[in-house]
């Protein structure tokens, strides 16, 4: 019969909608303030017992609880208001101690059942919640020139213990490393050595005024998988720096092929995220120079904590900060304080071979902070500023080697426990691949969050209510239709956003604004191209199917380069547009659906399967 | 309408009139951006910008003053939505440090202010996001060309790029005439009205395609014409909805996003011109003919449908 949906697609419309209602519902209960315990480090769990303990130092205070919770790796305590929140985290902090870190967060509070079947509100992206947004640059030179120089050293050392002499070996300016050597025997034998041991390396035979040299140049996958490495890394040590600054749901993200984007949703302190986030910094283990060796293959460093004292370093590196996993403060067998170091197998096993034949000589850690400063330069009369990337080496520790180290060792001879703390804490800091810059930061406060919220809501709204004015002003009972519908896809729109959990931002407001504008566009055509197949006398019911049917090829068309373009959109844009891109994209796939299946789904529930002499369409028209 | 429903008008017979003001709108924007350029926002330059919430309504000029004491150049100062809050970039893009700088120098003033939201953009990052946007649109219209060319026939496809291109110049032209900041969300918007105008500009062309297959007679302008006069209600609702709903976002979407509301405001306006005066004129002009849009009698399936492309199967049981 025409016009007449049969049982089954009517179901499935239903139950398509009843899941988008479902998923759609979170949003509608507001995010409860919380503080948020978590343990400093990752052995420390919170449990009741810590708990309690802050719960019974808040009711001391007199700000009520509205509820507590234990999660997995924390404890939530939701509380009734912004500034009961403000108030209860030092609160909070001074009865669980500094083990603990105490946060702020917004808690979602979904009800039990709906979240046992995955329903969650939608994120807030940081310009409506408020917080930091930081990017940060890896210098990938800086991480292909370390690796190099380690390369070269280790190089060296195994020629040196094969027995073949060689002259040269230092890493050239471009990026090359050339060994000389005096004939052509010792020459083959390095190169089966290279050959078969540094397989990243391009090897080149260059015979030049009776020098036989050999020149290593790195190989375009090995400077690639440097760089992919030294980015992972950074990643990592970054999360690890975010969880020590106890931010409810960070974010850390690499962005392309060198940047990190870091955000904190809560957070206005940004020179203290920065002085966390931002100490780039690595580590050298060298050994101390002998007295007698020669001037050319030491360097002088002074101390961190005392430039005035020096020592004389070797030239070569046993092994960098890359290869340190871990550093703790811990206690010897006489309660004194030392630091355990971690090392990874390759580590471990370097600096086995450096210092078993080494028992009794020192061993300094360097210590190398990269920073920025900004200098004022005169060019051509012009004044600008210039930033200068500064590298500061210094000394962190100096220690006699008792006996050959593995993979695992400790530092002794540390005069307290805050000086080991400090230690350890450089080590790990300086377990950074490669050096990092801020190059974008975004702050923005808790107050512009709400603010920006409000409008965005507000426009929302309002454009909503108008379109839903106009449509009813023109159409009449098909505009009513058209409204259901539209309501409809602004409660899918949210469920798929809520589903996907998309962070919702405001870019992604004007998207949703943009999408209510357009959705109706597929309404409109259909019921323009209806109105017109009355015009020329064809019956309702007839003129109702035509004109779904003949509409459909505009709406695909479309809707499908809109689509095309908010696709490339989300692959080229950064973060703004891509808010944006997320939502128009879900909106064009929902309003299709809502304007083609469920507006005719209503249509045919009212007009099908019955005799219509009349529609209530809108116009003079649809009285012909 | 009901006017307009009765006699067509003669759209087509303002093609010569709507060319030349569509070729004069380009040059004059292409002058500007060549001459006055864009007011490139903070996202593209790199720089600092301080927004501050003042207890009370400063004096600007105070402000400035605090700043260039200071040592602070190449500054500006000016309010931000309410007469409290004030906005203060900087051109300094080395700096990441500024932001505190800035607020601590303000406050040392004795004034009492809130930060409510910083920025600091390095220069490199903003170097590489004009060259990925331009990219981007670029990719976007070349993509938009293969559809269409593949959807329709090439002459559409220009005819389909064409107005866009027209959309973003005359958007870009408006922005730098009256030097509004274009930053992120007028990328964004830009985008958008390529999207929306070419929304319109498919949906009339649909409609002149599907008139080619089915009326017998007429020359091409007149089928073109009829086309537009048949599309022109639903053009025109369609426009007005977005149009209010754009219209609300900017008087109530805040400051942060007048500029983004603005640029779609402009480009809903002209995309739904060109869509009619570019895109149809552009139709006219190539000598689009019947014999381009009638489906080849070999192509399986299709050659049985020769009036017009049917809507697949499964819609019709709907």
């Amino acid at each position: 019969m025409l016009n007449k949906y049969p049982l089954w697609k009517n179901l499935v419309i239903l139950i398509a909608l009843v899941i988008g209602f479902v998923y759609a519902l979170p949003n509608v209960f507001p995010d409860d303030f919380a503080v948020q315990i978590t343990g400093a480090r990752s052995s420390t769990d919170v449990d009741q017992r810590i708990l309690d303990r802050a719960v019974d130092a808040l009711e001391a205070e007199g700000i009520a609880v509205k509820s507590t919770e234990m999660q997995e790796r924390d404890a939530l305590i939701r509380l009734n208001s912004a500034e009961a929140q403000l108030r209860a985290r030092p609160v909070v902090q001074e009865a669980v101690g500094r083990d603990y870190l105490v946060a702020l967060n917004m808690a979602p509070s979904t009800p039990e059942w709906l979240k046992s079947l995955g329903a969650g509100p939608m994120k807030l992206g940081l310009d409506l919640r408020g917080g930091v947004h930081f990017l940060l640059e890896v210098d990938m030179e800086t991480a292909v020139d370390q690796r190099l120089e380690a390369m070269s050293g280790q190089i060296k050392r195994e020629l040196r213990e094969e027995r073949v002499r060689y002259r040269g070996g230092d890493v050239e300016g471009d990026r090359s490393i050339v060994l000389t050597f005096r004939d052509e025997a010792s020459r083959s034998e390095a190169f089966q050595l290279i050959r078969d041991q540094y397989n990243q390396f391009l090897l080149d035979e260059q015979s030049e005024d009776g020098e036989y040299r050999l020149v290593l140049t790195m190989s375009e996958a090995e400077i690639k998988s440097i760089q992919d490495y030294a980015l992972e890394q950074n990643l990592t040590t970054i999360r690890n720096r975010v969880n020590e600054l106890g931010v409810a749901e960070p974010l850390v993200q690499r962005q392309g092929s060198d940047r990190i984007i870091v955000e904190l949703p809560g957070v206005q302190d940004t020179a203290a995220a920065k002085r966390v986030l931002g100490a780039t910094a690595n580590l050298e283990f060298r050994l101390e120079a002998r007295q007698d060796a020669p001037a050319a293959s030491t360097e002088t460093f002074p101390f961190r904590d005392n430039p005035n004292r020096e020592a004389r370093l070797e030239r070569d590196v046993i092994v960098t900060g890359d290869n340190v996993s871990n550093a703790q403060q811990a206690f010897d067998e006489n309660g004194q304080p030392q630091v355990n170091i971690t090392m990874d197998s390759v580590g471990g096993d370097l600096m086995n071979r450096a210092t078993r034949n080494a028992i009794g000589r020192r061993m300094a850690v360097l210590f190398i902070e990269y920073r920025t400063e900004t200098e004022e330069v005169v060019v051509d009369g012009e004044t600008r500023t210039v930033d200068n990337r500064v590298v500061e080496k210094g000394i962190i520790s100096l220690a006699t080697i008792q006996s050959a180290l593995g993979s695992s060792f400790r530092i002794t001879g540390l005069d307290s426990i805050p000086e080991a703390s400090e230690l350890a804490l450089l080590l790990r800091a300086g377990s950074l691949a490669a050096p990092m810059y801020f190059v974008q930061e975004r702050t923005i406060g808790p107050s512009l969050g709400q603010k920006n919220i409000d409008a965005g809501m507000m426009s929302v709204l309002l454009g909503f209510v108008l379109v839903l004015c106009y449509m009813v002003v023109y159409y009449r009972g098909f505009g009513v239709i058209a409204n259901i519908a539209l309501t409809l896809n602004l409660m899918l729109l949210i469920a798929c956003m809520s589903i996907l959990s998309a962070t919702l931002t405001l870019p992604g407001i004007a998207g949703i604004v943009l999408t209510v504008g357009m959705a109706v566009d597929a309404n409109v055509l259909i019921f323009e191209r209806i109105k017109e197949e009355l015009k020329m006398g064809v019956p309702p019911q007839s003129a109702i199917n035509a004109g779904y049917s003949r509409a459909f090829v505009s709406i695909f068309d479309a809707n499908i380069t809109t689509l095309l373009v908010a696709v490339i959109l989300f692959a080229m844009g950064s973060g703004p547009v891509k808010g944006f891109a997320v939502t128009l994209s879900i909106g064009i796939l929902t309003s299709m659906f809502s304007g083609l299946m469920v507006s005719r789904s209503i249509v045919n529930l009212v007009y099908g399967g019955r005799k219509v002499e009349k529609l209530s369409i809108g116009g003079k028209l649809a009285n012909v | 309408m009901s006017e307009v429903e009765k006699k067509p008008i003669d759209f087509m017979g303002f093609r010569k009139i709507a060319s030349v003001v569509s070729i004069a709108l380009i040059v004059i924007s292409v002058a500007l951006l060549a001459t006055r350029g864009l007011n490139y926002g903070l996202d593209f330059t790199g720089g600092t910008s301080v927004e501050l919430e003042y207890q009370q309504a400063p004096a600007l000029s105070n402000i400035r003053q605090t700043l260039e004491a200071a040592g602070y150049e190449q500054f500006v100062v000016q309010n931000f939505g309410s007469d409290t809050t004030v906005l203060v970039r900087m051109a300094e893009a080395e700096n990441d440090q500024l932001a505190v700088e800035v607020v601590e120098a303000l406050k040392a003033g004795g004034a009492e202010l809130d930060l409510v939201s910083s920025s600091f953009i390095g220069s490199q990052v903003g170097e590489q996001l004009k060259e990925d946007s331009g990219l981007g649109l670029l990719i976007a219209l070349a993509v938009v060309l293969i559809y269409v060319g593949m959807r329709f026939q090439f002459k559409f496809g220009i005819a389909a790029v064409l107005p866009l291109a027209h959309d973003v110049i005359i958007v870009l032209g408006v922005f730098s005439l009256f030097g509004w900041t274009f930053d992120l969300t007028v990328l964004a918007a830009l985008l958008a009205v390529i999207g929306y105008s070419l929304n319109d500009t498919i949906v009339v062309a649909d409609r002149i395609r599907e008139n080619f297959r089915k009326m017998r007679e007429g020359d091409s302008e007149h089928i073109i014409n009829e086309s537009i006069h048949q599309t022109i209600s639903r053009t025109i609702n369609t426009s007005g909805t977005t149009l209010v709903v754009l219209l609300a976002l900017y008087f109530l979407g805040g400051e942060a996003i007048n500029n983004f509301a603005l640029a779609l405001i402009i480009g809903v306006v002209v995309g739904t011109y060109s869509s009619i005066y570019v895109s149809a004129n552009l139709l006219v002009a190539l000598g689009v003919a019947r014999e381009d849009l009638i489906v080849p009698p070999k192509e399986g399936l299709a050659g049985q449908e020769e009036e017009e492309e049917q809507p697949p199967e499964w819609l019709n049981r709907m």
